[in-house]
């Protein structure tokens, strides 16, 4: 039972930072159909900021999470205006590949300027560990969990009180009809992006901060893992990505946790194998709509 | 047999023949040196691996991103026979059992996900890709996640031509039949081919697995090419290095793919040193053709004398 | 027996019949019409009989030989193969193939081969090729699109890709034909030549047809009966002077302003 309380400790840390890259999946997804696929590399980027914002730039560790937030929104915004906007009128293949360029040249310029190799993240708070009768919680675990709440109420509010939210929904429900009704349906994407990058880069912070480490290559799996949580969750729906990060999460940790020296090495696999099966059985995941072709 | 022999056909196999023998003389005479004949060996294994992936790209329009996959299973197949018996009887009995596992897996694989669409395939796949990685990586036949190493190394020139001329022979057949004009309506727009009367999930598969089958023969020549083989070789990366052949060639078009292969193959010998630029180059082809040329270098097109105005004569050809 | 027979045939969009309770049927060699305001579901109805929506509730039998088959039963491409045969209101060619691979295409199930026919080229790959081409050039004659068969189907004038997508249909063999508003986007011109075209295939291959269409001269002038539907339920059917003087017609066409 201790043993369980605690993988569920570690599995809601875990997937606190699925859950916020998942986000930037789930919102893009939503407003233009697009798998982002560089949206792993953004979460990479933030890391990489947020190390050398108290590194190079001596700021405190929150300071840093904003400034790495706003570079990586800046990132995506780029990205956003320079290769999928020409693309938004072609097929889904195109776009797709050109993700998978974007999230290719990111990776070899990080490697390129950065080193191959690991660099190390300061650790600026002392790790505690609390054990409350056997259940033992990091403070890493409570600072990761913490965040990740605080930054999904804001999201909560931006997309529900907000006009901007406001602009977000009617765009990812008709584009034409929204231009109609005034809405800059060019603006209201970019900013998608500039959101959904700021949350990916925040994720990137706290888990170089939780392994003390960054890596060029440190975005492919978590950003694979996301999008499968979005999937899981309901592409396209905010609250299914926030649920569908926090379920791979655990999932991750009971496989790791309970699989033995037998099964835990493919809690990976386990997760891809999940995808597969949700796309089967219900493409729409738990939240999301289905959308048929029109004939 | 008789319908083999027309002009056109004995044009070319005179053409395949002899750019066979000029090759060959040239490494005799060492014009062609051992370094860049390993270059020959990346561009030949990888002209198998972009026709093959475009036999589910660029022709049935399924946009996969785990060929890398089914490139390793041949890969060990080939190396753990070669490790027992390491003759060219042990390559081709791995090459025979990499194209049957390949077959069976892909056929488990593509039954299932080619219902789906689009960029959900593409993710899909690309999942299948991870797993069987994740599996290699943890199975003991195949060394985990050191893999093996010190294979057999039996690739030579005539090896390397023998397969990628049987590639081009099956993939252009496969294209210019009834099976292909099915998979190539699946790409156009697949409701009309069902209301054609096209199964489409059966030609979906059939091409998926064809595809499938010559990539585990590609991997195969890899591993007794480079006598080393390791699951983390196999990753999206490499999936997606092949994707670019298919993407810079010309969706559809097999002398796209060959010309892009060689282009990069190229590319790849003179920035050797700088494999971070060589990377950078390989995404900004990716993005640049995307945005600017969709279609690749050549589109659907393929490379023949058709495309030259002045040769009339070819023309009559057709309707005999 | 009559050749297409449609019993009670309902399909529900969540809480929405965009086809309720719909029974008819076509009897062989008719040229039926089917009409109604914008939204009626006649789409809805013909994506019910050619098997990319499955009903609802009710069934579809057509008439093949002696045998009844159901179609609601089998997929979209089974449905083909029945002789049955479809075009689509917008347009769905294969737009970057030549006129002449677009009705190969449409022949396909003729290949006396298979993969390892195609891949060797062994086996009646040649014969089975040679057969399907000429077959498909004598096909493009019959319908005078020969002289464009080597064109991309996209580079057709807007009336000829509106033909060839009907000659497409008809190469796969159909007996029955549904044709969604072919008259769709043509001028005057284009509108008359495709009656023609249509009267002129419908006696040369011994065919059926039903056709929707807003175009009312066209409908009055050559569907033997009609149909008409309004949201989702079928209102009245007869002949085009009955149809004319139907109050039921009138009123629900009323806010649409069609001249009847």
């Amino acid at each position: 039972m201790l043993e369980f309380l605690n993988q569920i400790i570690n599995g809601l840390s875990l997937g606190s930072i699925y859950a916020l890259v998942a986000l930037g999946y789930t919102m893009v997804y939503g407003i233009i159909r697009l798998i982002n696929f560089a949206h792993g590399e953004i979460y990479m980027f933030g890391a990489f900021a947020g190390m050398l914002a108290i590194t190079v730039l001596r700021l405190p560790f929150f300071l840093a999470l904003i400034f790495a937030m706003v570079v990586s929104a800046l990132l995506g915004v780029v990205i956003e205006r320079v290769a999928y906007k020409p693309l938004r009128k072609s097929s889904k293949t195109a776009a797709l590949i050109t993700a998978i360029g974007i999230s290719f040249l990111l990776q070899n310029v990080t490697a390129m300027v950065m080193g191959n190799n690991t660099s190390a993240f300061p650790q600026v708070f002392d790790q505690k560990v609390y054990d409350f009768g056997g259940i033992r919680i990091n403070s890493l675990q409570i600072l990761i969990f913490g965040v990740t709440i605080v930054l999904m109420f804001l999201l909560q509010f931006i997309v529900l009180k907000t006009k901007l939210g406001r602009a977000m929904r009617s765009v990812a429900v008709d584009k034409d009809a929204s231009v109609l009704m005034g809405v800059n349906v060019d603006n209201t994407i970019t900013i998608t992006f500039a959101i959904g990058s700021a949350l990916a880069a925040a994720a990137g912070v706290l888990i170089g901060l939780y392994h003390i480490r960054v890596v060029f290559w440190m975005g492919t799996a978590p950003g694979l893992k996301a999008f499968v949580a979005a999937v899981f969750g309901g592409i396209g729906s905010i609250p299914g990505a926030m649920i569908g990060g926090f379920a791979i999460g655990l999932m991750e940790a009971m496989v790791a946790g309970y699989g033995g020296s037998m099964w835990s090495p493919y809690r990976d696999a386990v997760v891809y194998l999940l995808l597969i099966i949700v796309l089967l059985v219900k493409p729409s995941g738990l939240l999301g709509k289905n959308v048929k072709e029109k004939v | 047999m008789k319908n083999y022999l027309n002009k056109r056909n004995l044009i070319t196999l005179v053409v395949v023949g002899l750019i066979f023998f000029a090759i060959q003389f040239m490494i005799k005479e060492r014009i062609i040196t051992a370094y860049m004949r390993s270059n020959l060996y990346w561009i030949g294994i990888y002209i198998i691996l972009g026709l093959s992936l475009n036999m589910i790209i660029g022709i049935t329009g399924q946009l996969s991103l785990g060929h890398a996959g089914f490139m390793s299973i041949g890969a060990f197949a080939a190396a753990v026979v070669l490790k027992t018996n390491p003759t060219m009887t042990g390559l081709y009995i791995g090459i025979g059992i990499g194209v049957l596992i390949s077959l069976a897996v892909s056929f488990v694989v593509a039954v299932p996900t080619l219902r789906l669409k689009g960029d959900y395939l593409a993710i899909a796949t690309l999942g299948v890709a991870e797993i069987i990685r994740i599996v290699l990586n943890n199975l003991g036949i195949t060394g985990g996640a050191s893999g093996i190493s010190n294979i057999k190394m039996l690739m030579s020139w005539p090896l390397l031509y023998t397969f990628v001329i049987l590639t081009i022979f099956l993939t252009h057949n496969f294209k210019n039949s009834a099976i292909g004009r099915a998979c190539i309506s699946i790409k156009e727009d697949e409701i009309a081919a069902e209301a054609m009367g096209i199964n489409t999930t059966k030609y979906k598969v059939i091409a998926f697995m064809f595809g499938a089958a010559l990539a585990a023969m590609a991997g195969s020549l890899f591993s007794t090419t480079y006598y080393i083989v390791k699951p983390d070789s196999f990753g999206v990366n490499t999936s997606i290095n092949i994707l670019i052949l298919v993407v810079f060639g010309g969706m559809g078009s097999l002398s796209g793919t060959i010309i892009a292969t060689f282009i990069i193959g190229f590319v790849n010998i003179v920035l050797q040193p700088y494999a971070e630029i060589r990377m950078i180059l390989y995404a900004l082809i990716l993005i640049i053709v995307m945005i600017f040329r969709p279609q690749g270098l050549l589109g659907s097109q393929e490379l023949s004398t058709k495309l030259l105005p002045n040769f009339k004569w070819k023309r009559k050809e057709k309707s005999s | 027996m009559s050749l297409l027979q449609i019993e009670k045939l309902t399909r529900n969009f969540g809480g929405l019949s965009a086809v309720s309770n719909v029974s008819l049927e076509v009897e062989e060699h008719e040229l039926v019409g089917l009409i109604g305001p914008n939204g009626a579901g006649k789409t809805t109805l013909f994506n019910v009989l050619t098997g990319v929506y499955t009903p609802s509730s009710g069934r579809v039998m057509f008439q093949k030989g002696d045998k009844s088959i159901e179609l609601s039963k089998l997929p979209p491409y089974k449905i083909t193969r029945m002789g049955v045969a479809r075009t689509f209101q917008n347009i769905r060619l294969f737009k970057e193939l030549s006129v002449l691979d677009n009705v190969k295409i449409a022949m396909n199930h003729e290949a006396r081969y298979g993969l390892f026919g195609a891949l060797l080229r062994v086996g009646n790959y040649f014969k089975s090729e040679a057969l399907i081409e000429e077959k498909a050039h004598a096909f493009l004659k019959e319908v005078n699109l020969d002289e464009l068969a080597e064109t991309k189907a996209k580079n057709l004038p807007y009336g000829k890709q509106r033909q060839l997508e009907i000659a497409r249909a008809l190469a796969t063999g159909a007996k029955l034909l549904f044709l969604d508003e072919p008259a769709a986007g043509m001028n005057p011109q284009e509108t008359h030549a495709l009656t023609g075209f249509i009267k002129e295939i419908k006696e040369k291959m011994n065919l059926t047809i039903v056709l929707i269409e807003h175009d009312m001269s066209l409908v009055m002038e050559i569907c033997e009966r009609i149909f008409v539907l309004d949201y989702g339920k079928l209102i009245a059917s007869g002949t085009p002077d009955e149809i004319k003087n139907n109050p039921r017609v009138i009123e629900a066409y009323l806010g649409d302003e069609v001249e009847l």
